[in-house]
């Protein structure tokens, strides 16, 4: 029996499969546009407009003083304290996620699912409760301190102090270290390091030249993920730094609640944008696709 | 993506924000009777200001709902509902908020037929400098702002001074250190500072500015907490030992805690505010709006709310009704008036305090 196959078929096939595929991923697209691409748009146009005496933002005299703006003393060291703060809770994030992550993925599979809910136990209540329950813990009655005052380090009270604040973030965000590296490291072929040990290497040197390598991608996706948020954080700081030390998050906030400079406010959030799609480039750059 | 569609997309989008943007700039005088009631009421409201009883006896009266939303401070009130269609009726904004508001177009003339008791407002309201002739308002209550202290810690003797919030020396004296909290609000704090070096707390002058913006950076290291929500939840805790705050909220929470606490004005001065009801220009239901105002400047509505909340009353046929310790407390009804201040609206300046604010914590 013969098969003919029309050249044309298979590619009309395609063409429905990619239409279809299309339609489906439309509704979201609409959504993403609207609630998302628009709303940037507006932003960045925000951010080349007027600031009435009132503190109206006018879509006139379009200028970019709001960006001359962001070279002040004051946008330096708000923004350096914002790098500074989110990079070494991306750092503690990381040292107490690794463990973990490479402990759970090396469990038994039903063992390694259980390990992973209880990974994500904490996203079930809300992140602002989960905050409040830290100034709790952390506050001069609370147990934290207590056990702190107890093993002679000070009075212990850590609240409103920026020790809180990356308390809290490391809290807050080590499950979005944990995930990442979890399915990095469970994806790494064993036999490597068992061929590793075979020619001799040393624990420490079969981790340092074949596990790290392997699990890089997780590093920098978890590192992005945690990172990202730390330094746009804005709930943290103000419950648990007693919002005194200005970070990115407030700033921009106030700027828009208090000084009503919508331009300044809009070309900051423009800059923590651009801070933040660097960090996504180098994710790409290290060919960290494999997420 | 085809061209068209995203195209098509990117009209509509921009459709959909032009409508829900439309400026509605002409400012209708809305002429309403007394009594007279036209929807639900939206009251935006600062947190802990109204005795839900009266909110209830208004409900009961006029066959209306009321929905009250809360704001912490006049600029965040101001950004909620200057965009315009922000659904609410009344807000109660202060008095140089009252300013900026008239001279932007945002509240309209109280409708003099629906609100007959505003003759009920003493006479040293009637005709404020931030409203001449209160057109567009009617004071609701009035207060302080100063210091509130346990004296439980600090022992009885503390110096009356902003000192206990700027000053180094005091507050190692008395072990304030990383037990302060102070108001996060520019025109208040800021106030705070100038007043501390002897200053108008309405300065216009960029070096006493820069002055008192240096005492609040000195401060920070000292500081807590910048806080306009909790600062006397945090005393009574025991989380802080001095705070900047409203008067009538200190007298409020004092009230639960374990120890004993002072509030007070500073020697060298402090703010005298007045807050005030007013319905937004672009309001849905200003009659209803209007009947609420009449209600709550009642002479008997207005004693029950000075006797709930604890900030003094603006109405002066209010006065018999309210109870007499309330009356008698110097803190809610002050004696020396003199050195207080009210904040006015500087115009251009405003933001200065903001920024000189946000440079201080930096």
């Amino acid at each position: 029996m013969d098969v003919v196959v029309e050249p044309g078929l298979e590619h009309q096939a395609e063409r429905a499969r990619s239409r279809h595929g299309f339609l489906m991923g439309l509704p979201t697209m609409i959504y993403l546009f609207v609630f998302f691409v628009v709303p940037l748009g507006f932003v960045v146009m925000y951010s080349f407009a007027t600031r009435t005496r009132t503190g109206r933002t006018e879509l006139a005299g379009w200028n970019v003083e709001a960006y001359e703006r962001l070279g002040e003393t004051v946008v330096r060291a708000v923004a350096f304290r914002s790098l500074w703060i989110a990079a070494v809770t991306t750092i503690l994030s990381l040292a107490l996620a690794y463990p973990l992550a490479y402990f759970i993925s090396t469990r038994r599979p039903a063992t390694r699912n259980m390990l992973l809910v209880g990974v994500m136990i904490p996203f079930w209540s809300n992140f602002l409760i989960r905050t409040y329950a830290w100034r709790v813990l952390l506050d001069s009655d609370g147990i934290f301190t207590r056990i702190m005052s107890g093993m002679g380090l000070g009075d212990g009270r850590i609240l409103f102090t920026n020790n809180a604040v990356i308390l809290g973030l490391v809290y807050g965000y080590l499950p979005f270290m944990v995930l990442p590296l979890y399915a990095a490291i469970e994806r790494i072929d064993w036999s490597l390091v068992e061929g590793a040990r075979d020619l001799y290497a040393s624990g420490w040197s079969a981790f340092r030249r074949v596990v790290w390598p392997l699990s890089k991608p997780g590093v920098i996706a978890g590192s992005i993920l945690v990172f990202v948020p730390s330094f746009g954080a804005y709930v943290t700081p103000a419950i648990l730094g007693g919002n005194k030390k200005g970070l990115m998050g407030s700033y921009i906030v106030d700027q828009f609640m208090d000084a009503r400079n919508g331009p300044l406010g809009s070309s900051l959030s423009v800059l923590v944008l651009v801070v933040m799609l660097m960090g996504t480039l180098i994710y790409f750059r290290q060919g960290g696709r494999s997420l | 993506m085809k061209k068209w569609m995203s195209l098509v997309a990117v009209i509509t989008a921009f459709s959909i924000v032009a409508v829900a943007c439309g400026d509605d700039d002409d400012v209708a005088q809305v002429d309403c009777d007394a009594g007279q009631t036209d929807g639900d009421l939206a009251f935006y409201n600062w947190s802990e200001y109204m005795d839900p009883e009266l909110i209830a006896a208004f409900q009961e009266e006029a066959g209306v709902t009321v929905t009250e939303d809360f704001y912490p401070s006049n600029e965040e009130m101001f950004g909620r509902v200057e965009a315009g269609g922000s659904g609410y009726d009344m807000i109660i904004p202060s008095d140089y908020m009252v300013s900026i508001l008239i001279s932007e177009e945002m509240i309209q003339p109280v409708s003099e037929a629906a609100v007959p008791n505003k003759s009920n407002v003493s006479e040293r309201f009637a005709n404020p400098p931030y409203d001449p002739g209160a057109v567009y308002t009617a004071a609701y209550q009035w207060g302080t702002t100063g210091i509130g202290v346990d004296t439980g810690v600090t022992g009885e003797d503390v110096p009356h001074t902003w000192g206990l919030l700027f000053d180094e020396a005091v507050a190692d004296q008395y072990g304030l250190s990383g037990r302060i909290s102070i108001l996060d609000d520019p025109r208040e704090t800021m106030g705070a500072a100038l007043k501390y070096l002897g200053y108008s707390l309405n300065s216009t002058s960029k070096s006493e500015l820069a002055e008192a913006e240096k005492v609040v950076a000195d401060a920070v290291d000292r500081v807590a907490a910048f806080d306009s929500d909790q600062y006397s939840e945090l005393i009574v805790l025991g989380e802080t030992v001095v705070g900047h705050g409203y008067s009538g909220n200190f007298l409020w929470d004092f009230e639960e805690g374990d120890s004993t606490y002072d509030y007070f004005v500073p020697d060298e001065g402090g703010t005298i505010w007045v807050d005030n009801m007013a319905v937004l220009s672009d309001a849905p239901h200003p009659c209803t709006a209007f009947t609420f105002m009449n209600f709550l400047l009642d002479a008997e509505n207005g004693a029950q709310l000075t006797n709930y909340n604890w900030y003094a009353s603006p109405n002066a046929a209010a006065e018999e009704f309210i109870d007499q310790e309330v009356l008698d407390n110097p803190i809610i009804y002050p004696t020396d008036m003199s050195k207080l201040e009210f904040i006015e609206d500087t115009g251009d300046f405003e933001i200065e305090y903001t920024d000189a604010l946000s440079r201080a914590r930096s």
